[in-house]
């Protein structure tokens, strides 16, 4: 919980989102026109799209599929009848003057979705319902001086509309419930998650309440956060704005506001007297949507291994943190990589090796798992030379940094540049030796109690062998020669 | 000589195929009758062009033996229809000059068994009327002037909203017409020009490519001379579309084999509550002569209820407003049809659909937007909806005794152009008899029986199961036997 400190006490955030997620399927909604993303203006656009008299719209089974499927991940109620709903308004790019929509009648109901948070720890949070509408067309404003033009070819996408219950309680509750829901939506591969192209949209609700109240606050609706760091900026700013707004003795009016990314503010659209009357009926050229139970058995059968369940298993099966479970399981591709890589070799020494090194390289790079210059196999050989003692940590890192470089597998890169760890025990107690003989009074000022001398011997014996010598052999050599 | 107008698409057919006349001559007839009664007001577009160019492929057809189950008979399509490169204006200014590039599922069926098409005939805005007289472009007329000397300085309305289809075909300018039925639109207009119209189960035609009203109630069906005409149009517009989800995907029976078989203990009800308070005397004589003709052809009469019936229609119009509201939205002027511009998109919605919508569609337009609205859905669109199933049952119980129901299709004859035009609610009156099955989804045909005192034709009306329109054509059939009705309205092309 992220508490807001005003002048009068301290105030409390009650979040819940509104997410848009553009389901995957080849075609729309209620049409056979395609989906893909950049076509040219109104290429993608059929009859019923456009809203042409006497079109009717017919349901695209897929989309129910992946809405059933997204609601089985979420854990939640599949209701086995649903109803479209008309919600009337006009708009230049909502040709039919109306959206279809679910009101009373979802197909997904209650659910929830656990939140991973930055410490480690868990929070669970409701899902409400989640239900299947059609997206509206493209306004462009910027085409001409006095003209707007509308591109339709988004008019009737299938989106699915995800409510959550208020029960986030900070910005970076927010944060982690959009990137969960995201991770969720991949490893169904219901929605790409995408939220530069829009195919993931975020409305914020938010209201205030100080700290032990139970009622909840008025609250207002912020539309247009499309990044998760908008949404958590938009917070900030609009949470400090309500308990300006209180505790200057004013109170907060429901309404509509628009996160304006240039300056960083929220502001008002329409307030709740101006909001619309969408005049929601069942749509009448639709019957009620219906299936069967054992086919949404069917469907969870197909479910993959979500994060959560991907997560309890990393933590059990290679006794992996919370923490470093979290960050592998967030991406499918990045706990199939870690997966591929950990096979018959340590879990820790690979985790912390696949989210430290190789992450932090990819970021460097501006790459991706599927792009990456080095394989599982190669991140593999590497952490093999270290298990077997051939590499030390420092020396790992100077052969990965090459791999990154020149591509090539470790064990080449360590022949060529002659970077093998020397755990000769003969030959590291030859350069012990040398090094003792050549500093004796040091040795005297050691076995007289000057204990911080070890380090400085193992570091004259690292110097003297290429930093090349095992440190547990030179470590364990070293306090014998030393012994009394 | 036969007079080409006059025949029946059966007889037609039967001439075509023994090459007594050729689809060319059939159709310019029709053609020559379609520019001779201009006057009253039929058509909207006319397609002679059109017809000659198919008359010509079907009389090649004929004559390589292979010739379509409709070849060569000239039809007029309800401007409700939309036509592929042919105006389609639902007798509105709003799409006067709309062009679609789509054929209607129905009327590209007729096209598929050889109908030739002499154009879009005329209909109230929108299909929104019982007199066919909201059209934009003019009232229809209809060929019947009657015989009340006090009338005969005004022409009399065919009916609506199928306002030119019941025109055309009863003024011998098709042989039959295509209709919509949303509260009556087909069956009415049909009673008042002495002619045969069907209103087949909700599901039972595709409304694709049909400009919609209200979508939970529009039907389409086929208006002509005969009950055997009936027959063969509706069962070569019948039929699953699976671009339409509420069509019904369950085989179309031969129509025609139930002509003339006999009605031999078939239960007819008649319901109490249509006799209504103040019902027109000619109109119920006329409805109990029809029940004696269906007695004495071996037919059983029971008195049934149908309680419900009272609140017919208000929850009808509170239905067909409300969808109807939603589904004119898609006329704003942004994508086709008529946009009068203005300062702002709102004003151009304005003036665009202020310009755009006659009266009586912004009057329906107005009020299904209320009963939508927040704070009164409850109390009347819902209410309707709740009512709507009650009226249903009382169908479902009644026809779990009878086979059909006979009732009044009109509760009167004709009116006369102007009468109830200042009280849109005199005009909602007319559809008192025919909205019940709409919003119980059932089919109803209704049949001329006879000349009121007046000289004007009026028409019974049989209520059937869902899905059984076969029982229905068995039984017009026989009152049209019956009732032997062969008046001709006295101006005919």
């Amino acid at each position: 919980m992220s508490i807001v400190q005003g002048t009068t006490g301290a105030w409390e955030m009650v979040i819940g989102l509104e997410v848009h997620a553009q389901v995957i399927s080849k075609s729309k909604l209620f049409s056979g026109a395609s989906t893909e993303f950049g076509a040219a203006p109104n290429a993608q656009v059929s009859l019923v799209d456009a809203g042409f008299p006497g079109m009717l719209p017919v349901i695209n089974g897929v989309c129910v599929e992946q809405a059933v499927r997204t609601g089985l991940g979420l854990k939640a109620q599949i209701n086995l009848v649903s109803v479209f709903d008309r919600k009337n308004y006009f708009y230049a790019d909502l040709p039919q003057g109306y959206q279809i929509s679910q009101f009373k009648q979802p197909i997904v109901g209650k659910g929830e979705i656990l939140l991973d948070l930055a410490d480690g720890s868990s929070r669970l949070v409701g899902i409400t319902r989640l239900h299947l509408e059609q997206d509206a067309g493209k306004s462009m404003h910027d085409q001409s001086p006095n003209e707007t033009f509308v591109d339709l070819n988004r008019a009737g996408v299938a989106l699915m509309e995800i409510v959550s219950e208020p029960d986030m309680r900070s910005g970076e509750e927010a944060g982690a419930y959009l990137k969960k829901l995201r991770a969720i939506l991949r490893y169904l591969g219901t929605c790409d998650g995408n939220m530069e192209e829009g195919s993931m949209r975020c409305d914020v609700n938010l209201s205030m309440r100080r700290v032990g109240d139970t009622k909840l606050g008025t609250r207002c609706e912020i539309k247009n956060v499309n990044s998760i760091r908008f949404v958590q900026q938009a917070i900030e700013y609009e949470s400090h704005r309500q308990v300006e707004v209180l505790e200057s003795g004013g109170i907060i009016k429901q309404e509509t506001r628009l996160w304006d990314t240039s300056k960083g503010i929220t502001r008002s659209m329409r307030s709740k007297e101006e909001a619309h009357d969408y005049r929601y009926f069942p749509d009448p050229d639709l019957l009620p949507l219906k299936f069967e139970a054992s086919w949404v058995e069917a469907i969870k059968a197909t479910l993959p291994e979500l994060p959560d369940d991907k997560k309890a298993r990393f933590i059990k099966d290679y006794h992996l943190t919370p923490y470093d479970a979290a960050v592998l399981v967030a991406e499918r591709a990045s706990a199939d990589f870690y997966e591929k890589v950990v096979k018959g070799r340590d879990g820790k020494l690979t985790a912390n090796w696949v989210t430290g090194e190789f992450f932090g390289a990819l970021n460097r790079l501006g790459q991706t798992i599927e792009t990456s210059s080095i394989s599982a196999e190669a991140l593999g050989g590497l952490i093999d030379l270290i298990s077997d003692q051939t590499l030390s940590g420092r020396l790992a890192k100077e052969v990965f940094e090459e791999m990154v470089l020149s591509g090539k597998p470790a064990a080449q890169i360590v022949d060529e540049k002659g970077l093998k760890q020397v755990t000769d025990t003969g030959a590291i107690e030859a350069a012990i030796d040398a090094i003792l003989a050549a500093h004796a009074d040091k040795v005297i000022e050691y076995k007289s109690g000057k204990d911080k001398l070890f380090g400085f011997f193992v570091g004259q014996v690292m110097k003297s062998t290429g930093g090349k010598a095992n440190p547990a052999v030179l470590n364990e050599l070293l306090k014998k020669k030393l012994a009394p | 000589m036969t007079k080409l107008t006059d025949l029946t698409m059966t007889d037609a057919l039967s001439g075509l195929t023994t090459k007594k006349w050729s689809a060319s001559e059939l159709v310019t007839a029709h053609i020559e009758a379609v520019e001779k009664a201009r006057g009253l007001n039929a058509f909207i577009t006319e397609t002679p062009d059109l017809a000659l160019k198919q008359a010509k492929e079907s009389d090649a057809r004929y004559a390589s033996h292979a010739a379509l189950a409709m070849d060569g008979l000239p039809i007029a399509i309800k401007d409700l229809y939309c036509t592929k490169g042919v105006r389609t204006t639902a007798a509105s200014h709003i799409l006067d000059r709309f062009v679609p590039t789509y054929e209607s599922t129905v009327s590209q069926k007729l096209l598929d068994v050889g109908c030739v098409t002499l154009g879009k005939v005329n209909l109230d805005e929108f299909a929104m009327g019982s007199g066919g007289t909201s059209s934009f472009f003019g009232p229809t007329l209809s060929p019947w002037s009657g015989t009340d000397p006090a009338k005969a300085a005004r022409p009399f309305v065919p009916g609506g909203s199928s306002s030119g289809s019941a025109a055309a075909v009863s003024a011998r300018l098709a042989m039959a017409a295509t209709g919509t039925d949303t509260g009556g639109s087909i069956r009415q207009p049909a009673s008042f020009t002495g002619i045969v119209g069907i209103k087949p189960t909700y599901g039972r035609c595709s409304r694709w490519g049909i400009v919609a009203y209200a979508s939970s109630l529009d039907q389409a069906g086929p208006m002509t001379r005969s009950v055997a005409d009936a027959a063969l149009m509706l069962k070569h517009m019948a039929g699953f579309d699976p671009k339409d989800s509420t069509s019904v995907d369950k085989d179309v029976p031969d129509y025609s084999s139930a002509l003339g078989t006999s009605v031999k203990g078939l239960k007819i009800g008649i319901p109490h509550e249509y006799r209504i308070p103040g019902l027109n005397k000619e109109v119920d004589d006329f409805w109990q002569k029809s029940a004696a003709m269906l007695r004495d052809a071996g037919a059983e009469i029971v008195d049934i209820h149908l309680p419900h019936t009272p609140y017919s229609l208000p929850v009808y119009y509170i239905i067909a407003m409300g969808e109807a509201s939603s589904n004119l939205a898609r006329y704003d002027g942004v994508r086709y049809g008529l946009r009068v511009t203005g300062d702002n998109l709102n004003n151009m919605y304005e003036n665009t659909r202020g310009q755009g919508f006659g009266q009586e569609v912004q009057r329906r337009i107005m009020m299904g937007t209320y009963v939508l609205s927040a704070g009164y859905y409850d109390a009347y669109y819902l209410k309707a909806q709740k009512v709507r199933r009650c009226i249903r049952n009382d169908f479902d119980s009644a026809l779990s005794k009878v086979d059909a129901i006979l009732v009044p299709t009109s509760p009167s004859t004709a009116f006369a152009l102007g009468e109830k035009q200042e009280d849109p609610l005199q005009m909602y009156l007319e559809d008192v008899f025919t909205v019940p099955l709409n919003l119980a989804g059932l089919p109803g045909i209704s049949v001329p029986v006879g000349l009121a005192a007046n000289g004007l034709p009026l028409g019974v009306q049989l209520i059937g199961r869902a899905f059984d329109e076969m029982t229905l054509f068995k039984l017009a059939a026989a009152l049209e036997k019956a009732a032997a009705f062969n008046s001709k309205p006295p101006f005919t092309a």
